[in-house]
């Protein structure tokens, strides 16, 4: 029987050709990794190629690292197997990868979105005869608002708290949520500060990116400075001793997970703006048929019901893969600080 | 609607008591009469019953959304609320409707009378016109109760602030079996009247639970009156009119349940409101309350079944004599008109027993009684402070609850299901086994105990160990073991094990014990009294 193009082993997504992982979880020789978030470009591969806009990003997060940069589009070939990287919208310089074989397609998605954001490079169809494709938000309950719905809400709430004499303080994950919101954020409402792990992120990003001005909040910030301003913070500030020193404050996550009533009266948090950086329920099967494709391989996400509704109402081909990526088996609060 | 559910939507995004007091204020200050007492109603849990059962709310949604029923019911699952479910999977929509609440409730209410195709018309039509979280509102009081963290408590009280009337007047006033339909936010808050007084109960003062050396800070023990804490349904039994009216804690009128209790007028005068436990009593004595169970969920009462388990009033306190509200007379006062009273009528052949009253010259003593509760089916002691008038709700300071430990056991984890609410999208409803003859026997469900980082993690790791799916639930390999506390036991045929347990909860995991030292059914058995 013929050897698919790629594999799902114990180390990540195999291309056997071309000796060459995807995604790695385990560390391996070579190995291209679509975007900068931690379950996807993992430490101790001997080689990693990615998005050239990517390179500064994952040297920040890994030191010092061997690694080539793509370009979109372009060609790089590998004993014989095509490769070359798209757009996939998700964050700043994230890719899908497309691998050829003497004529056979396969897309791998990473994690992908198809509403432009405004920052990230926008998503972009590729045909292909094998989708493999998270599935992260892959049920019907999943239905985005478009973000400048959101930001009109997020930037009325800013205004609201500011008016009424307090703080906002807007979580979302340092890497890509951060910056989205910085983006958006209206600073004539008034000024945006940030905690240091967003700060340094930021900067980082900068080196390719227009992004507004931001404020590191230091030892010698005083809350009568910020009151009234907002703060853009990591998930995992919320609760500490760090942020107890702007009070009176308000917060709010900004996540798909807000979706859930649940999910952000667990975590004790203000208001929950619904706002992700992976596709929803309608955007998945968009980008499905936009691929032209026979397969479908779900990996991340409730790719159980996912792959069932693509056999059973749609006739696909579609079955899942476990990954060590952002799964189902993660819970909730936790995905609020990775699923970016 | 829009108001409502713009209030619902603020009283949902806060858990700060004051701000949710400050929306709901200020809904009552501009609301038009009749939403405001449909808020009220909705508010205390007083719904409109509902209109279409769920299984067809979920066929229309599924069919206006194009999803099939099996993947709404695999989305329920994960989202834990049905009417947050039908909101989302909804197409969106940009309508809005100018409808106010109460035209809405009385169109819900309307519903039920008309046939199914117009239902579904009605729903089909509706939904579209509303926005997500007016849907979501919507949906809920069409489905069920409203649990967004707003007590009657916290609701009384902003009422108070927009009305200007006496908090516990108004908790007063929103007693009884009143609804919507048959009065007006006039009638019930603003007007004096008779009318409705005939059954009106008074709120029920609760009591705390007693704190770490709690002995210290109470004064003198002599200022204390001490009764064990019997193990029955709070009552308040009302004659007022030659009429006896029963109600339970949760306001709910249940005259009907126990008709033994209508002997009552051949012995107490009109005028008297007596607060007491309904206890299962047979051969001269307190029977476990497991034997209440079989009358509590029954809608008709046989005689057979009046027979067999008979239920008497333990009465320990006296709201009204002679048709005089005297809560505000001192504890010892009313006990006094109550001992007299119980005393002179032929109590035990109408059922209506005294819960007896103790004095305690020592903590000591006191806690030598308290060791005696199991025998006497008690679940500790109650200490009420003699000169203090019965308060309205739970409030801290002249009542306080002394119980007695739980039962524990450690049992071993072996199915899991998501939760519902808060906890939505997370494994936190735990069915417990122990072991038997080398097999886990199932013994209990328990959802509560553990904090959110433990169930977080517990959550995790049943993901990860999942052995079958049925639906909702998970069976998971038998790993973990956990300390299950509870208040009762009984022997119970209902029950694959053979035993009920009384409100079991987790009390902490028991990280350190394999599953091989977890506990055994007999070990159980042992636990249930003599």
């Amino acid at each position: 029987m013929k050897q698919p193009l790629l594999v799902f082993n114990e180390k990540g997504i195999y291309c056997q050709k071309a000796d060459v992982y995807i995604d790695a979880w385990r560390p391996v020789d070579k190995c291209i990794v679509t975007h900068g978030h931690a379950d996807h470009s993992r430490w101790g591969h001997k080689q990693y190629i990615t998005h050239t806009n990517n390179v500064p990003i994952i040297k920040h997060r890994l030191g010092e690292i061997s690694v080539t940069g793509k370009a979109w589009n372009e060609t790089f070939t590998i004993n014989g197997v095509k490769f070359s990287l798209h757009p996939a919208g998700h964050i700043i310089a994230s890719s899908q990868v497309r691998v050829e074989y003497k004529g056979e397609v396969w897309v791998f998605t990473g994690d992908f979105k198809t509403e432009d954001d405004g920052l990230a490079e926008v998503y972009e169809p590729v045909k292909c005869h094998t989708f493999i494709t998270e599935c992260t938000f892959g049920l019907p309950a999943f239905k985005w608002e478009p973000q400048t719905e959101v930001f009109k809400d997020i930037n009325e709430w800013w205004a609201t708290n500011k008016s009424e004499g307090r703080t906002s303080i807007l979580f979302g994950y340092s890497l890509g949520k951060a910056q989205r919101l910085l983006k958006h954020l209206d600073t004539s409402i008034g000024k945006i500060y940030t905690h240091g792990a967003v700060e340094n992120m930021t900067e980082v990003v900068r080196e390719n990116y227009k992004l507004p001005k931001t404020t590191l909040i230091t030892r010698d910030t005083s809350k009568e400075e910020i009151k009234g301003n907002i703060i853009v913070a990591p998930p995992s500030a919320h609760g500490s001793t760090w942020i107890r020193r702007f009070v009176p404050y308000v917060t709010a996550s900004a996540s798909g997970w807000m979706t859930f009533r649940g999910a952000r009266r667990r975590r004790a948090i203000d208001r929950g703006f619904v706002l992700s950086d992976h596709a929803d329920w309608e955007g998945l099967l968009s980008a499905i048929d936009a691929t032209g494709c026979e397969k479908v391989i779900a990996t991340h996400g409730y790719t159980d019901i996912f792959a069932k509704y693509l056999r059973e109402e749609l006739g696909y081909d579609a079955r899942t893969e476990k990954t060590q990526y952002e799964e189902e088996s993660a819970e909730v609060d936790k995905k609020i600080e990775n699923e970016d | 609607m829009k108001d409502f559910a713009q209030l619902i939507k603020k009283l949902d995004s806060t858990n700060k008591t004051n701000e949710k007091v400050a929306a709901l204020t200020q809904y009552f200050q501009n609301a038009n009469d009749a939403d405001k007492l449909w808020t009220i109603a909705i508010l205390s849990h007083r719904r409109p019953k509902r209109p279409v059962n769920t299984t067809l709310l979920r066929l229309w949604a599924t069919e206006i959304s194009g999803i099939p029923l099996w993947l709404f019911e695999e989305s329920y699952h994960i989202v834990g609320d049905l009417a947050e479910t039908i909101a989302l999977i909804l197409p969106t929509s940009e309508e809005h409707s100018e409808k106010s609440l109460s035209e809405f409730v009385s169109e819900i209410i309307e519903l039920r009378t008309l046939p199914e195709e117009e239902k579904k018309k009605y729903l089909h039509d509706n939904w579209l016109a509303l926005n997500y979280f007016e849907r979501f509102v919507f949906n809920k009081i069409l489905t069920g109760s409203f649990r967004i963290g707003v007590s009657q408590k916290l609701m009384t009280r902003a009422l108070s602030k927009a009305t200007g009337i006496d908090e516990d007047i108004l908790a007063y006033k929103l007693m009884g079996d009143w609804t919507p339909e048959k009065t007006t936010y006039k009638k019930l808050i603003l007007e004096q009247n008779d009318e409705d007084y005939l059954s009106k109960p008074y709120p029920f003062y609760l009591a705390y639970a007693v704190e770490d050396n709690f002995q210290e800070d109470l004064g003198p023990i002599s200022d204390w009156s001490f009764e064990h804490k019997w193990d029955g349904i709070r009552s308040q039994v009302i004659i007022r009119n030659d009429e006896v009216f029963v109600w339970s804690r949760g306001e709910e009128l249940v005259t009907d349940k126990y008709p033994e209790f209508q002997n009552f007028l051949k012995e107490i005068p009109n005028g008297t409101v007596i607060d007491g436990e309904i206890l299962p009593f047979g051969e001269g004595e307190i029977q476990n309350f497991n034997t209440l169970q079989t009358r509590i969920g029954r809608k008709n009462i046989s005689k057979a079944l009046l027979k067999k388990t008979p239920v008497i009033l333990n009465a320990y306190d006296l709201l009204e004599w002679q048709g005089e509200d005297i809560r505000q007379e001192p504890f010892s006062e009313r006990r006094k008109i109550l001992d007299g009273l119980i005393q002179k009528i032929n109590s035990e052949e109408i059922g209506i027993y005294l819960s007896e009253t103790m004095n305690f010259e020592t903590w000591e003593a006191a806690a030598a009684e308290r060791d005696l509760s199991r025998e006497k089916r008690s679940e500790g002691l109650m200490l009420k402070r003699k000169d203090s008038p019965y308060l309205v709700g739970r409030k801290k300071g002249d009542w306080w609850k002394w119980k007695i430990d739980p039962f524990t056991i450690d049992a071993v984890l072996t199915y899991a299901m998501r939760g519902h609410g808060r906890r939505a999208n997370l494994y936190t409803d735990y069915t417990f086994a122990l072991w038997d003859e080398g097999e886990l026997v199932t013994f209990a469900k328990a959802y509560s105990g553990l904090t959110d980082a433990e169930f977080r993690q517990v959550d995790a790791w049943i993901k990860r160990n999942t052995l079958e799916r049925f639906g909702p639930v998970r069976s998971v390999t038998p790993q973990h073991v956990f300390e299950i506390a509870f208040e009762g036991i009984a022997e119970s045929s209902r029950h694959k094990s053979g035993i009920a347990t009384r409100f079991p909860r987790i009390l902490r995991w028991r990280k350190d014990k394999p599953i091989a030292e977890a506990n055994t059914l007999d070990d159980l058995k042992a636990l249930i009294p003599k």
